[in-house]
């Protein structure tokens, strides 16, 4: 047998009662990465924590087979094993090892890496604590961890996200598994961040042989990283083939539909992304016949939700578990799409207008407390002198590294913090402009409502104990010009808008999805009859279909009322996506800004160039074409004399640390590099290409 | 690190200064004193006292002072000297009489805190691991019964099962013979032979209350990820469960410890009373009811003193078990 694991007819059941996994065969090879993907919901975690027998109570493994090839020939059944038996802790660890999504907690603060990395090895070989030391310290610096010495003794807290992404692949391959399974192991991380850790990986798989389990939701990882690709659906393997036959050759509607949703970075960014429909029922109300068939466009009524699917083999190890590819394939018609939902094109603002915003020498710094009298011994400079417009009705992205300021410079516009100095001045054009931070009284009351904020994170932004009808009304009872009746209604109208029921509005946040409740925060952004909407990381936490319907729908909110966005967000396929222009923004300054089609096919600023080419999965060839950017956002409370990026930058030279490069250019596409002339930076899609001014 | 516990042990400080006012305030402010109740008793016994007689004896225990130079007097004295003043009704120095006491009562909450710990952790812990086994259920029920009944009852009815069926000499923290005795090591055995029964009286609503403590902070560990992620190293259960979850739900419990040893050094009069212990309590209660009022303001001050000083301990020891607060506040 080629492969290290087979699982057959797998069955993992929570509660009692409910199948989350049902009958799931799928084969790991060995030496290869396979892929597993899907949303959220759809089994795949718990699939894998089956494979070391971790699943947290009430879950458990009821039925099937996980058959593991051991190092010495013989066939271990894991499903059939106790999972506290020896036999079992053996294999965890050892033969079998995991990283996971959130090291922050997977990774315990009250311990040292060091003392969880060197557990790991004590736990599988006699050694000496002194040995033990070294061999942790060796393994971190394979993984890259820069310094290990130092941070073999650091806590979880002490490190970057990067860093602590690192120290747990170190703790996972210091047995040398055969096998290593990583669960989503780069969402949480930056895009810059997640190309080095995706590489990272890739050179360590070739590097030792292992195979590895890779879960993700993101397509362009898999492209990344994958030999193999499992597609699975509420608990089933839907296609599954080589990599390059199941993106390039997507044959079940489920992975059709996952590409189409995903942001397009060639081509036209801006065409209207298709999503699928609906979302990932729970397990309990799995469809009857094709799980997939609500919200599947090819699905034919009295076939598809009647009669259940077989996996068809298609040839070339690639295989489907779709009617349309079975015996009755005849009965589907592939072309029967359903019309995707028009996207109101959006006008292109009028060259001449004025500024709904414009954002003059903004600053905000934060102030470092320390010693024995907490005296202020420094500053976090998270917005330094800021300076951009946004023109009414487009959408303005502001993209970069987390801690880069830009969630700060949303803030300080919508009022959450007070600048420092600077200047924000609004003109919504029927009333005088108004510099936002000297607004007092009835002005900065009517400001509040004309700028709205929406947040990142819908569940903790929304009040548990508060109806719908009240989190949306909320902003016109304050402002008491309305009646009950009068809110009543508009909150009515606002539900339908962003595509919910009226009936909602009895209800509590409890009782929705994570993009229901984002479209309940976008319906309490928009209640007042916003001029400008700020969403910070508005669909960031959101599945990619789910996702791509809120991007959709916020389009189409901004054709029919005008709005003007200011969307931040470090997800670069995203802002490509809804932004007209885009700023990028580096250690609290803009370093780039200028129209999307600028900024993504004629970046100037080499950070730029570095973001663009960390997105995953644009199969830009050879790993020595590859920017990658070592180390972090550079500590924001250092006063660095020239350009900040400098440190990080293949292009940088002395002079570049001698002065601070001016943010320069032409009105439409300014940027801070002194060297900016003479560099020829690449595109998103990977070649130096000039689009003439 | 050093600066962190540095600027702890510095806000001790205006604390205990505060507390030594408003504890001496509390005693002085009222109207009447020492000397008017002693008036009142020999009134009582048909002895009139006369004016001018009261008057002196204030003047000779500096009674007509204004109240803040009392106060003065009293705590230079207290910072300075160590002495606390004279009790009227002991016509002692109050030193003499508070120090023996506090002593007893801080080995009594000592001993209650440490019965508490033995007991509770590892029971909460089962508790939590066993989640809605017999045992959780037997644990949650002796334990709602632990913080249901008042301890001086259940005082009253260990004394009499010790005394009727197992014939043991019960009430007090000596047998009569060590009382008044110095300091030996047959006293020292005599006082742990009767230190136990008052122990567990202290320490069964605090038991209790330990016990859901623990089991509530574990549970919420016991699923988290980091659990996952050793239990996927290969680690045994036994050592997982102790290195991971119960360190983790030992933080928010050491942060609480601090409100059982109070409940414990103040809460334990009425014991006292009815056990007979010679603590704190009993006296302080007397000293205020005879307007003692350089004794009554002492006592306050210490066992505020040793409230102060306990949740400095508890401060600093969980900066010790957690380096988040070590290394993030130093």
């Amino acid at each position: 047998m080629d492969n290290l694991v087979e699982i057959r007819g797998l069955r993992i059941t929570f509660a009692g009662a409910v199948d989350v996994v049902t009958g799931l065969d799928l084969d790991i090879p060995a030496g290869k990465t396979l892929c597993l993907v899907g949303e959220s919901g759809c089994g795949k975690s718990v699939t894998a924590k089956a494979i070391l027998q971790v699943i947290d109570h009430p879950g458990r493994v009821s039925g099937g087979a996980i058959n593991l090839r051991q190092a010495n020939g013989d066939v271990l059944d894991i499903a059939a094993t106790r999972p506290t038996s020896p036999v079992m802790r053996h294999v965890r660890g050892a033969d079998i090892a995991m990283i996971h999504q959130e090291p922050m907690s997977f990774l315990s603060p009250l311990y040292t890496i060091g003392n969880q990395i060197s557990e790991a090895l004590t736990l599988h070989r006699k050694v000496s604590e002194k040995e033990a030391r070294a061999e942790g310290i060796k393994m971190l610096e394979q993984v890259g961890m820069p310094d290990p010495e130092r941070r073999y003794d650091s806590y979880t807290f002490q490190l970057s996200g990067g860093q602590r992404q690192r120290a747990m692949i170190a703790m996972a391959l210091i047995n040398q598994p055969r096998l290593l399974i990583a669960d989503e192991p780069t969402t949480a991380l930056d895009v810059t961040t997640q190309a080095n850790i995706l590489d990272l990986l890739a050179q360590l798989q070739r590097d030792s042989g292992m195979a590895v389990l890779f879960i993700t939701h993101d397509l362009g990882v898999v492209a990344e990283i994958a030999d193999e690709v499992a597609v699975m659906y509420l608990g089933k393997i839907v296609e599954r083939g080589p990599v390059k036959e199941v993106l390039e050759n997507p044959r079940h509607p489920y992975t059709r539909g996952l590409l189409a949703s995903m942001p397009r970075l060639d081509g036209d960014f801006k065409a209207p992304l298709k999503a699928i429909p609906g979302m990932v029922p729970p397990p309990a109300l799995r469809p009857t016949g094709c799980s997939f068939h609500p919200r599947c466009e090819w699905a034919v009524a009295g076939f598809c939700n009647t009669i259940s699917v077989l996996e068809t083999e298609l040839g070339n190890d690639h295989m489907v578990a779709c009617h349309a590819y079975g015996p009755q394939a005849g009965r589907i018609d592939r072309s029967a799409a359903r019309a995707t939902a028009a996207v109101a094109a959006i006008e292109k603002r009028e060259e001449s207008a004025e500024p709904l915003l414009s954002v003059r020498d903004l600053h905000k710094h934060f102030p470092i407390r320390a010693g024995f009298f907490q005296r202020q011994t420094g500053a976090v400079r998270a917005v330094n002198d800021i300076s951009l417009d946004i023109y009414p009705g487009e959408t303005l992205g502001l993209v970069g590294e987390s801690g880069c300021g830009k969630s700060t410079l949303g803030q300080t516009i919508v009022g959450l913090h007070r600048a420092d100095s600077g200047a924000i001045r609004f003109a919504d054009g029927s009333h005088e402009p108004v510099d936002l931070l000297t607004a007092r009284g009835a002005t900065a009351k009517r400001l509040r409502t004309d700028i709205r904020m929406i947040f990142q994170d819908p569940t903790g932004s929304l009040n548990p104990r508060m109806r719908v009808r009240d989190i949306i009304g909320e902003v016109l009872q304050v402002n008491s010009r309305y009646s009950a009746g009068e809110i009543e209604a508009r909150v009515q109208v606002l539900l339908s808008r962003v595509g919910l029921s009226p009936d909602y509005a009895e209800r509590y946040p409890h009782a929705f999805s994570g993009g229901q409740r984002q479209r309940i925060a976008i319906a309490r952004a928009l209640a007042s009859d916003p001029r400008l909407v700020i969403a910070d990381e508005a669909v960031s936490a959101l599945d990619v279909s789910v996702q791509t319907q809120i991007i959709n729908m916020m389009k189409s909110l901004q054709a029919e009322m005008g709005l003007t966005y200011l969307f931040v967000s470090h997800d670069l396929g995203v802002i490509a996506n809804i932004s007209d222009r885009v700023a990028v923004m580096y250690a609290g300054r803009i370093v780039e800004i200028g129209s999307t089609e600028a900024i993504f096919r004629n970046p100037r600023h080499p950070y730029t160039e570095a973001l663009l080419a960390a997105i995953p999965g644009r199969g830009v060839g050879k790993s020595t074409d590859r920017i990658r950017l070592g180390g972090h956002v550079p500590d924001p409370s250092r006063q660095v004399a020239g350009c900040a990026f400098a440190d990080r930058c293949q292009y940088a030279q002395p002079a570049c640390r001698a002065v601070m490069p001016p943010l320069d250019g032409t009105p439409d596409h300014r940027f801070a590099c002194i060297r900016a002339d003479e560099l020829r930076l690449r595109t998103v899609t990977g070649k130096p290409e000039m689009v003439d001014a | 690190m050093g600066s962190f516990m540095l600027r702890r042990i510095i806000y001790v400080i205006p604390a205990l200064i505060a507390v030594s006012l408003i504890s001496f305030l509390v005693i002085a402010i009222p109207p009447g004193d020492f000397v008017t109740r002693t008036a009142e008793l020999r009134a009582a016994q048909g002895d009139i006292m006369p004016i001018a007689e009261q008057e002196a004896m204030r003047r000779a225990y500096g009674l007509d002072l204004p109240i803040m130079v009392q106060y003065w007097n009293w705590i230079s004295g207290v910072v300075l000297r160590g002495d606390f003043g004279y009790s009227f009704s002991f016509n002692l120095p109050v030193k003499d009489v508070i120090w023996p006491r506090l002593g007893l009562t801080v080995v009594l909450s000592v001993a209650s805190l440490l019965f508490i710990w033995v007991v509770a952790i590892p029971i909460g812990i089962y508790s939590a691991v066993r989640r809605y086994s017999a045992g959780d259920y037997v644990a949650t029920f002796l334990g709602f019964l632990g913080l249901a009944i008042p301890n001086f009852l259940l005082a009253l009815a260990v004394m009499y099962v010790a005394f009727a069926w197992f014939g043991m000499n019960v009430g007090g923290l000596f047998s009569p013979e060590y009382l008044e005795a110095p300091w030996s090591w047959d006293r020292v055995l005599d006082l742990l032979n009767h230190l136990w029964l008052p122990m567990i009286v202290l320490g069964t609503a605090g038991t209790a209350s330990v016990i859901r403590v623990i089991r509530a902070n574990l549970m919420d560990e016991l699923h988290k990820p980091y659990v996952t992620a050793a239990r996927a190293k290969g680690k045994g259960e036994f050592g997982l469960l102790m290195k991971y979850p119960v360190r983790h739900a030992l933080n928010p419990f050491v942060s609480g410890q601090n409100d059982i040893f109070v409940e414990i050094v103040s809460g334990g009069t009425i014991v006292a009373i009815v056990m007979g212990l010679q603590t704190t309590g009993p006296l302080l209660l007397d000293s205020l009811r005879t307007q003692d009022m350089y004794m009554a303001a002492s006592f306050i001050l210490m066992l505020s003193v040793l409230v102060v000083v306990g949740t400095l301990l508890s401060d600093l020891l969980l900066a010790w078990l957690d380096p988040r607060i070590r290394y993030q506040q130093g």
